[in-house]
């Protein structure tokens, strides 16, 4: 088939990525000795690398297939969408990377406890990091089915079941043996390959139009069914009064929720001081708007020379754009190399996610809250990594059963679960002194509690065609993404628990302590 | 406030740097290190040096996020319920709203860059200032 190109050819390419890589994580990890290796790469990259790194989480198959799939199919509103993710850095640029950076050590855990009663808050941030990554990390093996189905042109359900398996087993293979600093290695690679990959791209795409944009798009509305009605908003959102404030929700999760990952907020430590931070999310930016407008160009490339209506008759719909765009201008070759680059993508991306998860246990749940801080840190290591073993089984087995699902639309529910648990937390607990530990639980358990509960009565879980369970019907709440009310409600609730209890004088001095080091890194090496 | 004992060196320089002149009162209460050389965080909230690093940090950040929330918000809200107006054809068939969300990556460049700069200028001196105050490094 066409349209696949060779698979032998594209499973080769991928092999060597996957060899040369592993290659380079055994090689820059022979001392992962430390907690500080494992966790934090040891915090010895550069600003400049971890930006790389930061930017590669983001080039995820959602977003790299995904994106471009969703420009070449519905024009505007796919381009829309991809907006929020360039924007989305400056929440972290301003508010959080740098005061991130000098309170906390490896998790997200480490931050919000720092001046709150130790175990509760701990457990509380652990608890919103596994439902997050679990959330992010299905959805991005759920893609990895429809992506082995085509590239690899393997259509059996079992077929693709064994190859998600094989997918798990050597993102898991990463992270035992690479850790953080292997993990990023991976990403850099990751991300430096796909975006030479959609520059050229779009270089070529562009030199064949004569550098006009208005020129592809001319030829695209040419070859959509909608004809110039694509160029305008709401061919995939739709106009009715519900579908409209549904996007916007989304786009807020979106804006909100990227930089409130907890495997992004965990690469802030990878890095040895604040300004590195800094450095890494104006580097993030960049490269993020380098490969979001080469998005642009390769989706509207897509529509104009393979054609929508071929794109949706691909196994894989939307997300074969790039891959057969890839094969429509560079032949079989190409059409390897963008899909052995997909395939690694989402390796990178499961294995980082991996390892905030394994992190989060290990270190807020089994060495703070079970062993209250009195473990071995060779021992807190051992139970990560076996912790990333389990991860790494429940990710695959997840990714089979989800296999099939609408993977944008689960990305989009994990950032709201990010957005809603993390977010109004963090931001309260570096700008606002007053905030104490009753504030901090009813923000994250708030957050996180009404964001699954709106999803669990939204049309995505009944009630609609589309739906998870689509035979039943028991949705009340209208909206898809629950970000709009889920996100304001934390605030809400974060600010009235913390004004409706007590000081906690207590801890005052830590408060003191955290102000400072927030904001002017001092006390943070000493 | 009760006596503290000065550790050596680094502290003395910031003690000495506040003082200015000979003063024979209470010369003893201005260290901002423990005998241990942890830095007595309480004591450094209350300095101007943080104070005024602190203000130059929140006047810039929290205006930019609302000034960059806004703008997003502003270029979403259009797309979903103003669909006439960002349909508008500007150049050749890119439309007004495609023109708004290019506009949103440069403003996020722009917003980016003027914080890396700010920072350099504004606020890094200004902890370097401070950390030579209290006589840590930061």
């Amino acid at each position: 088939m066409p349209t696949t190109g060779n698979p032998v050819l594209n499973l080769s390419v991928f092999a060597v990525f996957v060899l040369i890589t592993l290659y380079v994580v055994y090689r820059v990890s022979s001392r992962n000795v430390t907690a500080s290796d494992y966790y934090a790469a040891g915090s010895s990259f550069t600003g400049a690398q971890n930006g790389v790194a930061l930017s590669g989480d983001f080039l995820s198959a959602a977003s790299f297939l995904g994106i471009s799939g969703g420009i070449a199919a519905h024009g505007y509103d796919g381009f829309l969408y991809s907006v929020g993710w360039v924007v989305a850095w400056l929440v972290g640029l301003l508010l959080i990377a740098e005061g991130l950076r000098n309170t906390g050590r490896f998790t997200v855990g480490d931050v919000l406890a720092f001046r709150m009663k130790q175990r509760p808050v701990r457990a509380a941030a652990a608890n919103a990091t596994l439902v997050i990554s679990f959330f992010y990390m299905i959805a991005q093996m759920a893609g990895a089915g429809g992506l082995i189905a085509l590239l690899l042109n393997v259509t059996s359900k079992w077929g693709q079941a064994v190859l998600i398996a094989l997918v798990g087993m050597v993102m898991v293979l990463y992270v035992l043996v690479g850790g953080m600093k292997g993990t990023t290695w991976v990403q850099i690679i990751k991300a430096v390959l796909l975006l030479l990959c959609v520059t050229l791209m779009s270089i070529f795409l562009l030199g064949k139009f004569g550098f006009s944009l208005s020129a592809i798009m001319q030829q695209a509305t040419e070859m959509n069914t909608l004809g110039e009605a694509v160029l305008d908003p709401g061919a995939k959102y739709g106009f009715s009064a519900m579908s409209k404030l549904d996007f916007v929700s989304l786009a807020l999760s979106l804006v909100l929720g990227i930089a409130s990952l907890p495997h992004v907020l965990m690469r802030f430590y990878t890095v040895p001081n604040a300004a590195e931070a800094r450095r890494s999310v104006v580097w993030a930016t960049w490269t993020m708007v380098i490969f979001y407008l080469c998005t642009l160009v390769i989706g509207f490339g897509a529509m104009a020379l393979v054609g929508s209506d071929k794109i949706a008759a691909a196994p894989g719909g939307e997300n074969s754009a790039a891959p057969l765009l890839a094969f429509e201008i560079g032949g079989a070759v190409l059409l390897g190399i963008v899909s052995a680059v997909a395939f690694a993508t989402i390796l990178a991306v499961v294995a980082g996610l991996t390892l905030a998860a394994s992190a989060s246990f290990a270190h807020d749940v089994y060495a703070n809250v079970i062993k209250r801080g009195d473990v071995e840190p060779r021992r807190e290591i051992r139970v990560a990594r076996l912790t990333a073993v389990v991860v790494g089984i429940l990710s695959i087995v997840g990714g089979i059963a989800a296999n099939g699902q609408n993977v944008a639309f689960l990305v989009s529910l994990a950032l709201a679960l990010a957005a809603s648990a993390n977010l109004s937390t963090i931001l309260y607990t570096i700008f606002w002194r007053r905030f104490n530990t009753t504030g901090t639980l009813w923000s994250i358990y708030g957050g996180l509690g009404s964001c699954l509960v709106l999803i669990i009565f939204s049309p995505v879980m009944s009630g609609a065609k589309t739906s998870i369970f689509p035979d039943v019907d028991f949705a009340w709440f209208p909206l898809g993404n629950p970000g709009l009310v889920s996100i304001p409600f934390s605030f809400l609730c974060g600010f009235l628990a913390t004004i409706f209890s007590k000081r906690e004088p207590e801890l005052d001095a830590k408060a003191a302590e955290m102000e400072v080091r927030a904001i002017s890194g001092i006390g943070v090496r000493t | 406030m009760t006596k503290a004992i000065r550790s050596p060196g680094e502290a003395q320089q910031g003690y000495r740097e506040i003082r200015g002149f000979a003063s024979f009162d209470d010369p003893e209460t201005l260290s901002y290190v423990d005998s241990d050389g942890n830095p007595k965080f309480e004591l450094i909230r209350q300095t101007d040096e943080f104070r005024t690093l602190r203000r130059r940090l929140t006047t810039f950040v929290f205006p930019m996020t609302a000034l960059f929330l806004a703008s997003y918000l502003t270029f979403v809200l259009l797309s979903a319920y103003a669909k006439e107006l960002v349909s508008t054809k500007v150049i050749g068939v890119i439309n007004l709203g495609i023109l708004l969300g290019l506009g949103q990556f440069v403003t996020s460049i722009i917003i980016t860059l003027g914080y890396a700069r700010y920072a350099k200028r504004r606020l890094d001196p200004q902890r370097t200032l401070l950390a030579e105050k209290i006589g840590v490094e930061e």
